[in-house]
């Protein structure tokens, strides 16, 4: 289609302006995070490291983000364990049970995140779970396993079953099937959706704050107790690695399911 | 020669065998018997039970009564992995994500064999489809027919006594299918393994096949060489569905020695008595029928029929005619180059021989179904 280069012109201005306004607002945080004085001032003052040295070496913020990675790292595993099985379930089901379980199994990402909270929270209470580990790792794999269903999903939708008929006729059974054919071709959305619920579960801030305590924090919990108690720019410097980790992640698993679709077709 | 093709192939037979999903049959009381090393096709129109067929045979699907041997053991339970059956498919269905060679292998390394081992019976089959500089393409840098290549080495790599095609031929054009042909013709030979052949195609039949099994609605009309489906059809969709033909019908009279037919309002004569049906048809081959113009050469004991050329074509060789005849049913000649020729419109008279017509029962599930 041809266009007239006035529109052209118009039409990138107007795509820059939407990018900036929905970037700046995160992108404040980066010079915030070289402030030196403590304040979170923008625009701000000088320049130094000290926040992020403060990040390191002070054990609020290091056992918070090692918290954070571990609860994080379980949770994708298991989220990635169970919505791919899930998937596969869904995918050889007759098909109106599996669009009832599917809405079924979709509903954290629908349900509001609050009420979610303090449902979990009951639970919890009576099951002893606040402020533990496993708590932080069932909760998290509750919201982030729709990811994975909805990754995975998407590529066995794509994936040719025929192929499976074919492994089988070459004299491959239903494991050794999966593992050279089914897998291979789906591990794309596989891994995409691993990545999801690793972020999922590392910025996780609703639910957190109501299954923590003072001796789990988790760093989205961190954050949001040391910005409500004093203005600490080590919160600046933190959002910024977070930013860049976050990023590369969902970048490359973007880029995962991008190539994914193509070979697809 | 023969001794090899014994030991490679295996028999296949099938007894009795019906496939219904809930009340719909789609195999309705099969029997199939299929000799070591031979290339039987089975052919027939769009959801006549070719696939059901193959699939039985693969493992794909279970049957729901009857029995199934290869090799002379009972297989009806037996997974499709534990068959060691190669099967073609009409989507090729080779795995996007390995190369050529890895696809070849594949079942080989499912078998567990060697590498030395694997690397020359991959060359091997490789070879024996052309495909051997090909190996380290994937399949989606390879045509329609050079992917095809590669799934027939790939199901022939392990050395199968049986192999199973399913249309594999029906997603490429004309030329290329007609070099394919003689390639798996080729290949049959050099292999003697028993073919099942799957296709709608009555040419590539007759091209391919020791013997054609003609399938319609579930069940199967009539087994025999091409020669034996074009020179006796049992049945009227045999006739129908192998090469041209005319079919006369018309109220019959038969006395002891012979059948007369009015089509409309004139007789044509058989001299034999029909059994099987009070309502015969006559079936001809074109090349049974003389074509000529209206009262020439009236010499005796020949049957005519008269009717206007509605359609003349040139086929090098020499011409094809469809006449349309008295009661509006076509009647097709073919012509030598040497013979007079016709124009559209022309009068002419159709005589053949009684002798030379088929009596066969009347079916009017016949034309239907070929379309
Ligand atoms: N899974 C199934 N469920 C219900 N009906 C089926 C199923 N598979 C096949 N059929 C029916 O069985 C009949 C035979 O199908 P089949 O695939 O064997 O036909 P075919 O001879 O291979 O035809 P084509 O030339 O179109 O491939 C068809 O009427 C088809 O609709
Ligand atoms: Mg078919």
């Amino acid at each position: 289609m041809a266009m007239h280069p006035f529109t052209r012109v118009l039409l990138g201005l107007s795509c820059l302006l939407v990018a900036v306004w929905l970037i700046a607002p995160t992108l404040v945080v980066v010079p915030m995070s070289f402030n030196q004085n403590k304040s979170l001032a923008f625009p701000p003052q000088g320049f130094s490291w000290q926040w992020y040295s403060n990040f390191t070496t002070n054990p609020e913020w290091s056992t918070s983000f090692l918290n954070s990675l571990k609860v994080a790292t379980i949770v994708a595993i298991l989220a990635t364990v169970l919505g791919t099985l899930a998937a596969f379930g869904l995918d050889r089901m007759r098909a109106r049970t599996a669009g009832l379980l599917r809405m079924l199994l979709l509903t954290p990402m629908v349900v509001p995140g609050v009420v979610l909270a303090i449902g979990i929270y009951a639970v919890y209470l009576d099951a002893q779970l606040v402020g533990t580990m496993t708590g932080f790792v069932l909760a998290h794999t509750i919201l982030a396993l729709p990811f994975v269903l909805i990754a995975v999903q998407a590529s066995l939708e794509v994936f040719d079953k025929r192929l499976e008929t074919a492994a089988a006729s070459l004299g491959a059974g239903r494991l050794a099937t999966f593992r050279t054919v089914t897998l291979p071709l789906i591990a794309p959305g596989i891994l995409s959706g691993l990545l999801f619920a690793f972020v999922t579960s590392f910025d996780e801030i609703i639910v957190s704050l109501f299954i923590t305590s003072p001796y789990l924090k988790t760093l989205p919990v961190q954050i949001f107790t040391s910005i409500t108690r004093d203005a600490d720019p080590t919160v600046a410097a933190v959002g910024t690695i977070l930013l860049c980790v976050t990023t590369i992640l969902i970048g490359g698993g973007l880029l995962l399911l991008g190539r994914e679709r193509r070979s697809g077709v | 020669m023969n001794g090899l093709r014994e030991q490679r192939g295996a028999a296949i037979e099938l007894s009795r065998v019906s496939k219904a999903y809930g009340s719909f049959k789609a195999l309705d009381d099969i029997s199939l018997q299929i000799q070591p090393g031979e290339f039987m096709t089975l052919l027939g129109p769009s959801g006549s039970g070719k696939t059901t067929t193959l699939n039985v045979v693969a493992g794909f699907t279970e049957v729901s009564s009857g029995t199934l041997q290869i090799g002379g053991s009972n297989v009806v339970g037996v997974p499709a992995h534990k068959r060691n059956i190669g099967v073609v498919f009409q989507h090729y269905a080779l795995f996007p994500h390995m190369t050529v060679g890895r696809n070849v292998a594949y079942p080989l390394r499912l078998r567990g064999v060697g590498k030395a081992e694997l690397e020359t019976r991959v060359r091997r089959a490789l070879d024996m489809v052309k495909m051997a500089d090909f190996a380290y393409r994937y399949p989606s840098e390879l045509s329609g027919g050079q992917q095809q290549r590669v799934a027939l080495a790939r199901s022939i790599v392990f050395d199968p006594p049986l192999l199973l095609m399913d249309e594999p031929l029906g997603a490429l054009d004309k030329k290329l299918r007609e070099w394919l042909q003689l390639e798996i013709k080729r290949i049959h030979r050099e292999l003697g393994t028993t073919f099942v052949y799957v296709t709608h195609d009555q040419e590539e039949a007759l091209v391919l096949s020791d013997r054609i099994a003609v399938f319609n609605r579930g069940r199967i009309e009539q087994i025999g060489t091409g020669h034996d489906l074009y020179d006796a059809p049992e049945t009227l969709f045999v006739g129908r569905f192998i090469g041209d033909s005319t079919v006369l019908r018309g109220a019959a009279r038969s006395d002891g020695s012979s059948t007369a037919l009015d089509v409309a309002g004139e007789t044509v004569t058989v001299p034999r008595r029909h059994r099987d049906t009070d309502r015969p048809v006559m079936l001809l081959r074109p090349e049974k029928l003389v074509m000529r113009k209206p009262g020439v050469d009236r010499s005796d004991n020949e049957n005519r029929l008269s009717g206007t050329v509605s359609e003349a074509i040139y086929l090098g060789s020499g011409s094809k005619y469809e006449v349309l005849l008295r009661d509006g049913s076509t009647g097709i000649v073919r012509s030598s180059l040497t013979d007079q020729s016709f124009a559209i419109g022309d009068a002419v008279e159709l005589c053949f021989r009684g002798a030379d017509a088929k009596l066969l029962a009347d079916d009017s599930t016949a034309d239907t179904t070929l379309t």
